[in-house]
């Protein structure tokens, strides 16, 4: 069981019987009014989205799903092919029902194959994930202020910021809760 | 480089932040206010229905300084601010921490409208210290400082900006979630806005308007859609001010929430309070204004996630 301090991007509940994932969250608080729980949540097997709006005391039951330990095999056309670390099966997961985890899939990548009565619906990956930066411009030397920020584009197609100090070919750490840079990876 | 490059990353909102304060303490000063520095930790929280004190051994860390500085109004200090941390429990999101930065200032022989002219002269005068002439851009929308600002009653903002009325809305149980939703994100956007003239059951330290004994005098400043301060006409009658608190003691304990309390002294000494007002505005919400930075993380060294 949840209640609305569990709310946050990536949590997983079920709503009228079917897996939702948290999207977005605001915490509100109108001046010396009740706290309100902002929510968006995309329904994990028709991709509908929902805005609802929680009061404190408000529970959740997690969504009832069976993860798999899996690695990201390939692309092919708009589907993502995962496979079994025990039983080599393979499956594939719709583009749609990914959502950020598509940023962050390198080859050979573990993660959980969220499945739903039998159906794959979702993918969870590390929290931290390793990328090489295939593009960024070069650091203008002499700027020291180290107070700025430039884009980035890892080698899944991902573009984020990071300090002006990282380089193209260099391997960052992404933390996937948030899609931002973590820290640089040394050697 | 520094390992904490998210803290490297934020020296010049930080700088910004120190100049913001130290703009703030100057314009006090220059109009004859007492600085004042009030006890963190306190027997006794305003009982207050939706804010949550976070506990220290048998006190609590204070959730406003506003007790302790209407003693000192009715001590006979007439024009006092404070910038102090406060403590909320259970309030994190893109606009809150926990632990936060006030700003408080009091007179007395004033009312709210009075507070709405000085918001105006200080947060002028911050910005002129900041360079940004006569008006500000705040995540892409530009907010006229120099010009008068907007002055919308809280029943104005709801034929506006909702489908229901105030008085629907408060029927329906709906009031938060509709000022939420629909009238905040649309306050302050071309200059900044006051709201006012509340509920009265929202104003648990506001005075009853003479005019409609169904409002308080109590009003909000937004920039942007960002709630920056609250202010209210100060509530003198002691009487009143005992039965409101005994009410939203009562509200607590019926949602099972901790109950504190009740503010005895101050409830004592509150019929020597002169007539008077008083205003709380969020020192870290008007540096993100002012800074054109979005979230609340960007204004303080450390959040608690960082610590």
């Amino acid at each position: 069981m949840y209640t609305v301090a569990d709310l946050r991007k990536g949590l997983k509940i079920t709503l009228d019987g079917d897996p939702y994932i948290v999207i977005a969250f605001d915490f509100a608080k109108p001046g010396k009014g009740q706290a309100l729980y902002r929510t968006k949540m995309r329904n994990m097997i028709n991709g509908t989205i929902l805005d609802r709006t929680y009061r404190s005391g408000e529970t959740f039951e997690p969504a009832s799903l069976e993860d798999r330990k899996m690695q990201y095999l390939y692309k092919e056309d708009d589907h993502y092919c995962f496979m079994d670390n025990q039983s080599y099966e393979q499956i594939h997961v719709d583009e749609n029902a990914l959502g950020d985890a598509k940023n962050y899939l390198i080859d050979n990548l573990p993660v959980d194959v969220l499945l739903f009565k039998g159906k794959a619906i979702g993918v969870d990956v590390p929290n931290f994930v390793n990328l090489r930066v295939v593009q960024t411009d070069p650091w203008a030397k002499g700027d020291t202020s180290g107070s700025d920020s430039k884009p980035a584009t890892v080698e899944t197609g991902y573009v984020l910021r990071v300090p002006p100090f990282i380089e193209e070919g260099e391997l960052i750490t992404i933390d996937t809760r948030t899609g931002e840079y973590s820290t640089r990876v040394k050697g | 480089m520094a390992k904490n490059w998210p803290l490297t990353r934020r020296k010049e909102a930080l700088r910004g932040r120190s100049t913001i304060i130290q703009e703030i303490r100057r314009f006090f000063i220059k109009e004859g206010y007492l600085e004042v520095d009030t006890p963190l930790r306190i027997p006794a929280p305003a009982p207050e229905s939706h804010i949550d004190a976070i506990s220290s051994g048998r006190w609590f860390l204070h959730t406003s300084p506003e007790l302790c500085m209407k003693r000192m109004l009715a001590a006979g200090y007439e024009r006092i601010f404070q910038i102090c941390r406060c403590w909320r429990d259970g309030e994190r999101g893109i606009r809150h921490l926990p632990e936060f930065t006030m700003l408080e200032w009091y007179r007395i022989d004033a009312d709210y409208r009075d507070l709405m002219s000085e918001c105006e002269a200080l947060i002028r005068s911050v910005i002129h210290v900041l360079g940004h002439g006569g008006s500000i851009r705040y995540q892409g929308m530009d907010v006229e400082i120099n010009e008068p600002w907007e002055r919308l009653s809280v029943s104005e903002a709801f034929i506006r900006y909702s489908r229901m009325t105030m008085a629907e809305a408060l029927e329906t149980d709906l009031f938060d979630e509709i000022m939420v939703r629909d009238i905040e994100p649309r306050l302050g956007f071309g200059k900044p806005t006051f709201i006012y003239d509340y509920p009265a059951e929202r104003g648990a330290l506001a005075r009853i308007s003479k005019d409609n004994p169904a409002v308080a005098e109590r009003f909000e400043l937004y920039i942007g859609g960002l709630e920056l301060a609250n202010a209210f006409s100060e509530l003198t009658d002691a009487q009143e001010q005992r039965t409101r608190f005994v009410q939203e003691s009562a509200f607590r304990a019926s949602m099972n929430r901790t109950t504190y309390p009740l503010p005895e002294k101050f409830l004592d000494e509150l019929s020597d309070m002169p007539p008077s007002t008083g205003i709380a505005l969020g020192v870290d919400r008007l540096v993100m204004v002012l800074l054109d930075l979005s979230s609340i993380d960007d204004v303080v060294a450390f959040t608690p996630e960082e610590l």
